[in-house]
């Protein structure tokens, strides 16, 4: 296998999906295919982006009609095989709704739309999103009003316990996420959900290519 | 058919950051008995049965698997005989 494709999952109202195909495409030179929500074939994606975006006007709760997406069936199913998954912004709260990731995205405490530049902290160096990872911070954008991540207690002492925590806000916390929570992975580690957007940040043009090293991991994995 | 009601409320333990706003509003506009202020969701729709415990059974349903979500939100339901 010379390059590993990357499906980026179309839901009405995802506004992110242009940014992730782009940067798997010409930042990472690997192959990407856009997947309307309504369709029920991955066509062949090794890895599948739920993109950033305000699928169905965030109506109800962010994430809660996108769930019900018939594609959302094949990309259970791809996970349950093992496949990997990337939950950016939006796509971090569909996972949640559809129960591949535990806990919720709250409101932003401070009630307002935060879209700034956060640095991270990678807690969990082995996961296969960051295992090819140098940095021990990354500089990556925040963009949403909904990125307070929360779960009960229980399920929390789980997330650290198995190092399912990847990523927290490192200097000030932007939504009052419970623990700095900026992003997870399930407990057996292929699906990802974070808040900020490392597609935004994949191409150096824009003096920031943090974001790269995490398509970079996913990538060398799967290229092994 | 029944006319059914649901209020979704976000649990008492979850940090409800509109009811905070509107109660500063409320005491602004010098409304200061105002306590404890949540804002919620009202919904309504309804269930085309003639059986009451049918209707329940798939009102309880719609609530739990996309009305609310449990980890954050607890609901309450009417429903009324139409």
């Amino acid at each position: 296998m010379n390059k590993i494709k990357f499906g980026v999952v179309v839901f009405p109202g995802s506004n992110c999906d242009h940014d992730a195909y782009y940067a798997a495409k010409k930042i990472m030179n690997q192959d990407a295919e856009f997947l309307w929500h309504k369709e029920l074939d991955l066509k062949g994606s090794d890895v599948i982006i739920l993109p950033g975006g305000f699928s169905y006007g965030d109506y109800l709760r962010t994430g809660a009609i996108a769930r019900l997406s018939p594609i959302m069936e094949k990309v259970k199913e791809f996970a349950a095989s093992g496949g990997f998954v990337i939950g950016i912004c939006n796509g971090f709260q569909v996972l949640c709704e559809s129960g591949l990731l535990p806990g919720v995205l709250l409101q932003n405490e401070s009630l307002k739309f935060v879209c700034e530049n956060t640095r991270l902290k990678i807690e969990n160096k082995n996961s296969i999103f960051t295992n090819k990872i140098e940095q021990e911070f990354l500089t990556i954008p925040i963009a949403h009003g909904d990125g307070n991540y929360f779960a009960d207690d229980k399920t929390i002492e789980e997330l650290e316990k198995n190092n399912q925590i990847v990523f927290r806000y490192q200097d000030t916390n932007p939504n009052g996420s419970i623990k700095n929570i900026a992003g997870i992975i399930n407990k057996e580690g292929n699906v990802l959900g974070m808040m900020p957007h490392p597609e935004r940040c994949a191409d150096t043009i824009i003096s920031n290519g943090d974001g790269s090293a995490i398509f970079n991991s996913v990538i060398s994995n799967l290229l092994k | 058919m029944f006319k059914v009601t649901v209020i979704v409320k976000r649990r008492p333990k979850i940090l409800d950051p509109q009811g905070k706003a509107v109660e500063q509003g409320a005491k602004l506009l010098g409304f200061n008995n105002v306590l404890d202020t949540r804002i919620g969701k009202y919904i309504e729709f309804k269930i085309n049965t003639d059986s009451e415990d049918d209707a329940t059974k798939e009102v309880k349903e719609f609530c739990e698997k996309l009305l609310s979500n449990p980890i954050m939100e607890d609901y309450e339901y009417r429903l009324e005989r139409e």
